[in-house]
C-alpha cells in the first residue's frame, strides 16, 4: 500500500520513512519539506488546522539558507519605504501578499502561528485578496523573521505596495457600495408605498391619503436621483462634450424627464407618478455596474505588475572583486557587477563577464528551450539562470530594461485598441436623436393648435417612451453571460468582452504556455543499445538529479521512486552532464558532448539515429556504447486540439504567432491544425501582424499567456488570458481562463454568441413597445396607468429573457 | 387610517437610521472581506474543545 502525505496529500515514495507523530499517530510525510512544515504546525499546537482544512496545501520548497539570507533585505528602511507604514511607539505595519493560500484555515493557521510570535502586535489577513496586514514592534522583532516565521509554515508571503491605483479603485468600490445600498433601501420603502397607491387606484383612496403618499415617495426618490444616480449623469455630461452617444445619455435622460413629470404630477394632481420604476431602474443598473467593477478588481487584485518578474534583492560584488553583498535590487546602476547563481532570476539587463550557463527566457520571448550563453553575450532581465553561476554587468536597469520597454508597448497598444461601438449604444445614439426630434414636432404640434396642455402632453410622451427597457438590454443580458461564463471558469473583466467575443472572426493564439504547457516533458525514449527503457530512465535521472535545466526536470518527473544515486557529476552549461553510477560513468548530452568525451565517435559517425539530432532530444551514453535517445516536446494541452478543430469547424480563422523557432511552430500548428502559423516573432512583430490583420478587417481574439503577449493582448479587439499566465498578461486581457481548459473557450464563445442574440431580441422587444405607446402618447390617448404597467413590463420581459442565459 | 401621519413618518426616521448604520459600516470597512470572517468564527478557540476531546478519549 502506499500511503499519501498527510500535509500535501501526494503520494509518499516507497524509500521515504518520514513521519511527524500528531495525537500520538505517526502521520507519513512525502519529503522533508513537508515534514519540517507539519512538525512547525504541531510545536506551535496548532495541529486543528489538519481538521479544519478544506484543501490541499501545495508541496512545501526546503527552506535554503540563501533564501532565509534574501530576507534579511527587508530590514533595510530604504526597502521597507514602500510597503511599510511606521506607526506610534515604535510599532510598524507591513502589506503582505501571500501565496499558497487555499482554504480558510490557512489563514487561520498564519494568524494563529503569527500572532504566538513575541513582537508581532496583530495579524488581519483577508481571505478574499490573499493580503496581509502585519503589525510588530521594531525593537522586538525584524519584519525577516516574520517572513521567515511565514515560509515555516510552508506558504510564502512578498511585500505588497498597494500604491495609488489600489487606493483610489477602493474608494471607488465603497461610493458604488453605498449608491447600490442607498438606492435598494429607500427602493424597498418606495415601492412598498407604491402599492398601496396601486391598490388605491383600484378601490378608491381619499385625495389627502394620496397625495401624503406621493410626497412621501417623491421625498425617498429624490436621494436616489440626486445621489446614487449621479455616476450616470457624469457619463452623460462627457459623452454629450465628446459628441458620442453612450448608453448614459438615454439612462439619464429617463431617469431625469420620469422624475420631472413626476414631481409635476404629485404637485398638481394630475399625470401619473413613476417614483417605483425610477429606484428600480437606478438600482438595476447600479448592481450590473458593479458586478463588472468586482470582476475587473479581481483580476487586478492578484497583480503586483512587474514586481514578481524581477527579483528584490541581487548578489553584487564590490569593486575590488573580493567580497559580495546582498542588495535591493532598486540599488542597483549601469556598470554593477553581479553574480547569478542557478535558480536565481537576472534582475536587470546584462552581459556576461564569466561563466557559461543556459537561461531560461521564455517568460520574455517565448522560446520554449533554454538557450546557451557564454562570456560576451547579453542576458535579459526577467529570465532565469539555470546550469551554473554567471557573473554580470548590468547594462540597461529600471526604465531602460526590456521588461519595462514591453511596458510601454503595452500602454502604446491600449491606445491603439480599436473602438467598437458597441450594440446597444449604436441603437441607443439613433433612438435618442429621433425620440428628441419627435417630442419637438409634438410640442410645436400642439402649442400651435393652442393647446394649454402642450407642456404636459410633451412630458407624457418622454416619460412613456423612457428607454428603460432599452437601457436594460444590454447590460442585463451582460451580467447573465458573466455569470454564466464565471461557473465555466472564465471570468470577464471588461462588458465588451462578451459581445467582441461573440463577434470574433480570427482567434490568434501564443504557442508556450497557451496551446502547450510550456513545460518540456519526455515523450519517447528510443533505445540504441541491448538495455530497458526503464533503466536508461533511471539512470539519467540519478545523474539529472544535480540539474534545475528543463530537460533534467522532464527526466526526472519520469522516474518516480528511484533509488539510484550519481557520483561525481559534472555539467557542461549547454551541453550535457555525466557522472558515476555504481562504478561506471554515464554521459548524457548532445552527441557533439559525448563524442567529446568518449571514444565513440568512430562507432557512431555514420549512424543516421545518432547524427540527425535536433534540440529536442538527447543521448544517454556509457563508455562503450550509446544507450539511448530521449526525445522531448513541450507537450499540447488536450484541450487546444478540441477548440482549434472545433474553430475551424465554424468557420474561424485559426493563427499562431510565437516567439519560437520556425520548427517548433511548424511542427505543432501542424498538428492542431492551425492554418497560419508565424515564428520568431518579438512583442513588435506580434503587434504589427496585428495591426495589418485589423486593416483587412479582421475582427481578432487574442489567447495568451506571457509578458511577451501583453502588448497584443491589449491591441486585440477581444483577448483572453491564461489564469496561470504571467500578471502582466492577466491586467491586459479581457476575459481570464482561470482554470487553463482551452475547451471551455468553446462554450464561453456559444456563451456569447446567444447572448447577442438577446441583446438584439431585447432590443427589437424595446423599441416595438417604445414604437406601439409613443403613438398614444403623442396622441394624448394614453391613460396614465397604461403607461406605468407598459413600463413596468417591458422592463421585466427584458430582465426574464436575460435571465435565460444564466440557465443554459 | 390617519395613524398613516405618525407611523409614515416614524418609518422614514427608521430608513434613515438604516442608511447611517450602512454608511458607517462601509465606511469602516465592514464589507473588506465577506468571506473570511465567517470561517475564523468557527476556528477560533477550538483549541479548547480539542484538548477536551483528547482527554475525553483517554
Amino acid at each position: 500500500m502506499t500511503d499519501t502525505c498527510y500535509h500535501c496529500g501526494e503520494p509518499v515514495p516507497e524509500a521515504i520513512t518520514l513521519t511527524v507523530s500528531m495525537d500520538d499517530k505517526e502521520m507519513p510525510m512525502c519529503c522533508h519539506g513537508c515534514q519540517a512544515v507539519a512538525q512547525t504546525i504541531v510545536d506551535y499546537g496548532l495541529s486543528d488546522y489538519y481538521r479544519f482544512r478544506s484543501g490541499m496545501p501545495g508541496r512545501p520548497d526546503e527552506i535554503v539558507p540563501e533564501m532565509l539570507r534574501n530576507f534579511t533585505v527587508y530590514d533595510d528602511v530604504r526597502v521597507q519605504e514602500s510597503f511599510v507604514e511606521t506607526r506610534d511607539g515604535g510599532l510598524r505595519e507591513a502589506h503582505l501578499m501571500l501565496e499558497g493560500i487555499v482554504c480558510p484555515a490557512c489563514i487561520w493557521l498564519t494568524e494563529s502561528r503569527l500572532n504566538k510570535t513575541p513582537g508581532v502586535i496583530s495579524t488581519k489577513i483577508n481571505y478574499t485578496t490573499n493580503r496581509a496586514s502585519i503589525r510588530w514592534d521594531d525593537s522586538r522583532i525584524h519584519l525577516s523573521e516574520i517572513l521567515r516565521t511565514i515560509t515555516s509554515l510552508g506558504f510564502f508571503a512578498c511585500p505588497y505596495d498597494p500604491g495609488a491605483r489600489e487606493v483610489l479603485l477602493e474608494k471607488e468600490r465603497k461610493g458604488q457600495l453605498r449608491r447600490i445600498g442607498l438606492s435598494g433601501v429607500l427602493g424597498m420603502q418606495v415601492m412598498m408605498i407604491s402599492v398601496a397607491l396601486y391598490v388605491g387606484e383600484w378601490h378608491g383612496m381619499e385625495a389627502d391619503f394620496r397625495f401624503f403618499l406621493q410626497w412621501v415617495n417623491l421625498l425617498l426618490t429624490t436621494p436616489v436621483v440626486l445621489y446614487s444616480a449621479q455616476p450616470f449623469y457624469k457619463g452623460a455630461l462627457r459623452d454629450s462634450r465628446h459628441l458620442h452617444f453612450g448608453m448614459d445619455i438615454p439612462v439619464s435622460l429617463g431617469i431625469l424627464i420620469a422624475y420631472l413629470g413626476s414631481i409635476e404630477a404629485t404637485l398638481f394632481q394630475h399625470g401619473y407618478i413613476y417614483y417605483d420604476s425610477i429606484v428600480m431602474f437606478v438600482f438595476l443598473l447600479l448592481l450590473a455596474r458593479y458586478l463588472e467593477f468586482t470582476a475587473r478588481k479581481h483580476a487586478g487584485d492578484q497583480v503586483n505588475l512587474f514586481g514578481r518578474i524581477i527579483p528584490a534583492t541581487a548578489t553584487r560584488i564590490n569593486s575590488n572583486q573580493t567580497s559580495e553583498e546582498c542588495v535591493p535590487v532598486t540599488d542597483l546602476v549601469t556598470g554593477d557587477c553581479i553574480v547569478v547563481r542557478p535558480g536565481e532570476t537576472i534582475p536587470a539587463d546584462a552581459v556576461i563577464t564569466k561563466g557559461v550557463s543556459t537561461v531560461d527566457e521564455s517568460i520574455i520571448t517565448g522560446e520554449s528551450m533554454p538557450v546557451i550563453k557564454q562570456t560576451g553575450d547579453g542576458v535579459i532581465g526577467g529570465s532565469t539562470n539555470i546550469d551554473s553561476p554567471i557573473w554580470l554587468e548590468i547594462t540597461r536597469i529600471g526604465n531602460d530594461s526590456t521588461v519595462s520597454r514591453i511596458g510601454r508597448l503595452l500602454e502604446e497598444a491600449q491606445n491603439e485598441k480599436p473602438v467598437m461601438i458597441q450594440l446597444a449604444n449604436r441603437i441607443a445614439s439613433w433612438f435618442v436623436g429621433v425620440l428628441l426630434l419627435l417630442a419637438a414636432v409634438v410640442a410645436w404640434y400642439w402649442w400651435q393648435a393652442g393647446s394649454g396642455s402642450w407642456l404636459s402632453i410633451t412630458i407624457s410622451l418622454l416619460v412613456v417612451s423612457c428607454p428603460c427597457a432599452l437601457s436594460l438590454a444590454a447590460p442585463t443580458a451582460i451580467t447573465a453571460a458573466s455569470v454564466a461564463l464565471m461557473r465555466r471558469g472564465i471570468a470577464v473583466t471588461t462588458h465588451e468582452a462578451v459581445e467582441n467575443l461573440a463577434r470574433a472572426t480570427h482567434f490568434i493564439f501564443d504557442k508556450t504556455g497557451t496551446l502547450t504547457f510550456g513545460k518540456l516533458q519526455l515523450i519517447d525514449v528510443e533505445c540504441l543499445a541491448d538495455v530497458k527503457k526503464q533503466e536508461c530512465i533511471h539512470l539519467a535521472a540519478a545523474i539529472e538529479k544535480h540539474s534545475e535545466h528543463p530537460v533534467a526536470l522532464a527526466i526526472t518527473g519520469m522516474a518516480e521512486g528511484t533509488v539510484m544515486t550519481a557520483s561525481e557529476v559534472i555539467n557542461t552549461p549547454g551541453q550535457g552532464i555525466t557522472g558515476i553510477i555504481a562504478n561506471k560513468r554515464y554521459f548524457l548530452g548532445t552527441a557533439g558532448y559525448i563524442f567529446a568525451n568518449t571514444t565513440l565517435v568512430s562507432r557512431y559517425a555514420g549512424n543516421k539515429n545518432v547524427t540527425s539530432e535536433s534540440s529536442s532530444s538527447a543521448f544517454l551514453a556509457d563508455e562503450n556504447n550509446i544507450l539511448c535517445r530521449f526525445v522531448f516536446s513541450d507537450q499540447i494541452r488536450p484541450s487546444a486540439r478540441a477548440l482549434v478543430a472545433a474553430l475551424n469547424a465554424n468557420g474561424a480563422h485559426t493563427l499562431m504567432l510565437s516567439g519560437d523557432h520556425a520548427d517548433i511552430v511548424r511542427h505543432i500548428a501542424g498538428q492542431l491544425g492551425i492554418k497560419e502559423a508565424f515564428s520568431g516573432l518579438p512583442p513588435e512583430r506580434k503587434l504589427s501582424i496585428l495591426k495589418d490583420l485589423h486593416d483587412n478587417g479582421a475582427f481578432t481574439a487574442v489567447i495568451g499567456d506571457g509578458i511577451n503577449d501583453a502588448p497584443i493582448l491589449a491591441a486585440a479587439h477581444v483577448s483572453i488570458a491564461m489564469g496561470k499566465g504571467a500578471d502582466i498578461a492577466r491586467i491586459s486581457a479581457d476575459m481570464i481562463l482561470l482554470n487553463d481548459k482551452l475547451d471551455m473557450l468553446q462554450d464561453g464563445i456559444q456563451i456569447a454568441r446567444k447572448s447577442l442574440t438577446i441583446i438584439r431580441q431585447n432590443m427589437v422587444w424595446a423599441i416595438v413597445y417604445n414604437l406601439l405607446v409613443v403613438p398614444a402618447a403623442a396622441s394624448g390617448l394614453l391613460a396614465p396607468w397604461m403607461a406605468a404597467i407598459g413600463m413596468s413590463l417591458s422592463s421585466l420581459v427584458v430582465v426574464g429573457n436575460a435571465a435565460s442565459i444564466v440557465k443554459s | 387610517m390617519e395613524i398613516i401621519y405618525l407611523l409614515i413618518p416614524v418609518s422614514l426616521i427608521l430608513v434613515a437610521v438604516i442608511v447611517y448604520a450602512l454608511f458607517w459600516a462601509i465606511k469602516s470597512d465592514q464589507f473588506e472581506d465577506l468571506e473570511g470572517p465567517g470561517h475564523q468564527i468557527l476556528m477560533d478557540d477550538d483549541r479548547i474543545s480539542s484538548e477536551e476531546d483528547n482527554s475525553e478519549n483517554h
